[in-house]
């Protein structure tokens, strides 16, 4: 079975959690051209590198952020968002 | 056949030759590089030959022929897909089918089933209504049935889901769905590119595209470089390992999706029976074995691992459906890599780079689409303009919003 780190639970079945794709930051909608929005909205980092990720426990409501190798599906560390002001 | 058959009885030459050559080493220069030998990469090639006259063309294949995507789906055809681009697309790839193993002159086990779509609740038979009549239009053959009818074709199946599921109300049904030997095709048409003069490398892998001015003059690999003008990307799960070497955005994620066979039994499921509720889809081999596959892993990876949590998962659903399999072994598990996009339609065809194409985007919807892609990637490539029935599909849909939603692709939560 395999577990997530959570932050505030420990170490949990997978099934209790949901994925939220990588962590990227929105630009300002107003400010950017069409053609940079688009790449916000669909563009995303495919290839396999160690990525800071959204993760949810489902069971007690948790978002936090999982740093994980999506080449060997190991876990670095988790925090939650506001223990690293950086988003 | 009968003929060939003969005349190999007859012939005092025995084993009959390799389906390919090995070429002992890389040329210096080709007039196309494809990377990947999967299917899709091995049937532009062969295209590419037959139909352009463009055989100094090099395959390069990072592991064995068929190692990808081609050997690890479930081998199923079918055209009920919802958009008029995508039921076009697909259409076009099952009447390719039908005739494929006359055309290639290699028995690829071309079974046609019929295919159940299961609707559990009123809402999904409402969908799969929707879906008839779009592809009725579209002159594809498909309609809704009734229970009665599904119990008739597949009598071990229990409509009631033995209560542990909401029962089956009715299906979305698609006669011309099909099974086939998936590693056969890329064979057979690893083995025509290669009559045609096509070299088929196994064991290369590309480690740089060279790029100068935003064109591509060359290729990278493990074994030496090689000059070339025309790259065509055909690596499905691993494309966006490639799209990186040329600084390409896309909307890739790569997602593992599982699949497992049974022991052989005797000959019972004549059909393919899919169900989206239950994230199912399972058809009989013509060996004999339960083909099963569910919905993707839930979350990114990517790595062909395999898990327990699927195998549970899916057998017990199965059993939901057929409880008679109870005592039924598994023998084999497998994942694969699908490289999804956002709309669940491919992304073919030229990109911003001149000389370099890409075919990927197959999440979980690629075998079925191997002949219409080699067809139309080896149009594009050989002319350089985006084949008529690819054209929707072009990287440009995610800069210009004009995405192709495609609600009738397999195993995606929708």
């Amino acid at each position: 079975m395999k577990l997530v780190p959570c932050p505030v639970n420990g170490l949990r079945p997978l099934q209790e959690f949901h994925f939220g794709g990588e962590v990227r930051d929105m630009p300002d909608g107003e400010a950017v051209s069409d053609a940079e929005w688009a790449d916000y909205v669909f563009h995303r980092r495919g290839e396999g590198a160690v990525k800071r990720e959204w993760w949810y426990h489902v069971p007690s409501g948790v978002w936090f952020i999982a740093e994980r190798d999506n080449r060997t599906d190991e876990f670095v560390r988790s925090y939650l968002y506001e223990e690293n002001g950086d988003g | 056949m009968p003929h060939r058959l003969l005349k190999f009885a007859l012939s005092p030459d025995y084993p009959e030759s390799r389906m390919f050559r090995a070429p002992p080493r890389l040329g210096d220069r080709y007039d196309v590089v494809i990377i990947g030998g999967g299917g899709h990469g091995l049937a532009a090639a062969y295209y590419l030959a037959r139909d352009y006259g463009i055989t100094n063309v090099a395959v390069l294949e990072k592991d064995y022929i068929g190692a990808g995507g081609t050997g690890r789906n479930t081998a199923i055809v079918r055209s009920n897909y919802l958009t008029p681009e995508g039921a076009a697309f697909y259409q076009t790839s099952l009447e390719l089918f039908q005739d494929l193993s006359r055309d290639l002159d290699y028995n690829l086990f071309y079974s046609e089933r019929g295919h159940f779509t299961l609707a559990h609740s009123p809402a999904s038979l409402r969908t799969q209504r929707w879906r008839a009549e779009v592809n009725k239009h579209l002159g594809i053959d498909s309609r809704v049935v009734t229970p009665d009818f599904i119990k008739e074709c597949v009598p071990e199946l229990d409509l009631s889901c033995g209560g542990h599921q909401a029962p089956i109300y009715g299906a979305l049904y698609h006669p011309p769905g099909a099974i086939a030997r998936h590693d056969a095709v890329a064979w057979a048409y690893a083995r025509g590119a290669d009559e045609r003069g096509v070299e088929i490398h196994q064991n290369v892998s590309v480690t740089d595209i060279d790029v100068r001015d935003g064109q591509v003059v060359g290729v990278q690999t493990d074994q030496g470089y090689i000059a070339t003008n025309k790259v065509l990307s055909a690596v499905a799960g691993w494309t966006t390992s490639i799209t990186e070497m040329v600084d390409l955005r896309t909307p890739l994620v790569i997602y593992p999706l599982q699949a497992l066979v049974s022991e052989p039994l005797k000959p019972f499921l004549n059909h393919i029976v899919v169900s989206a509720s239950l994230h199912l889809y399972v058809s009989q081999s013509t060996r004999g074995e339960l083909v099963g596959g569910a919905s993707l892993d839930p979350y990114e990876l990517i790595s062909m691992r395999s898990t327990l949590d699927f195998a549970e998962g899916l057998a017990g659903h199965m059993l939901d459906l057929f409880p008679c399999w109870s005592q039924v072994n598994v023998v084999r598990q497998w994942g694969g890599l699908c490289d999804m996009t956002p709309d669940f339609s491919p992304i073919m065809g030229t990109t911003p780079i001149e000389g370099f194409y890409i075919d990927a985007g197959w999440g979980t919807w690629g075998f079925k689409a191997t002949p219409v892609s080699g067809l139309t990637m080896a149009h594009t490539v050989a002319t350089d303009a985006d084949h008529p029935l690819i054209r929707p599909f072009h990287l440009q849909r995610f800069s210009n919003f004009q995405l192709v939603g495609e609600k009738g692709a397999a195993s995606v939560g929708h």
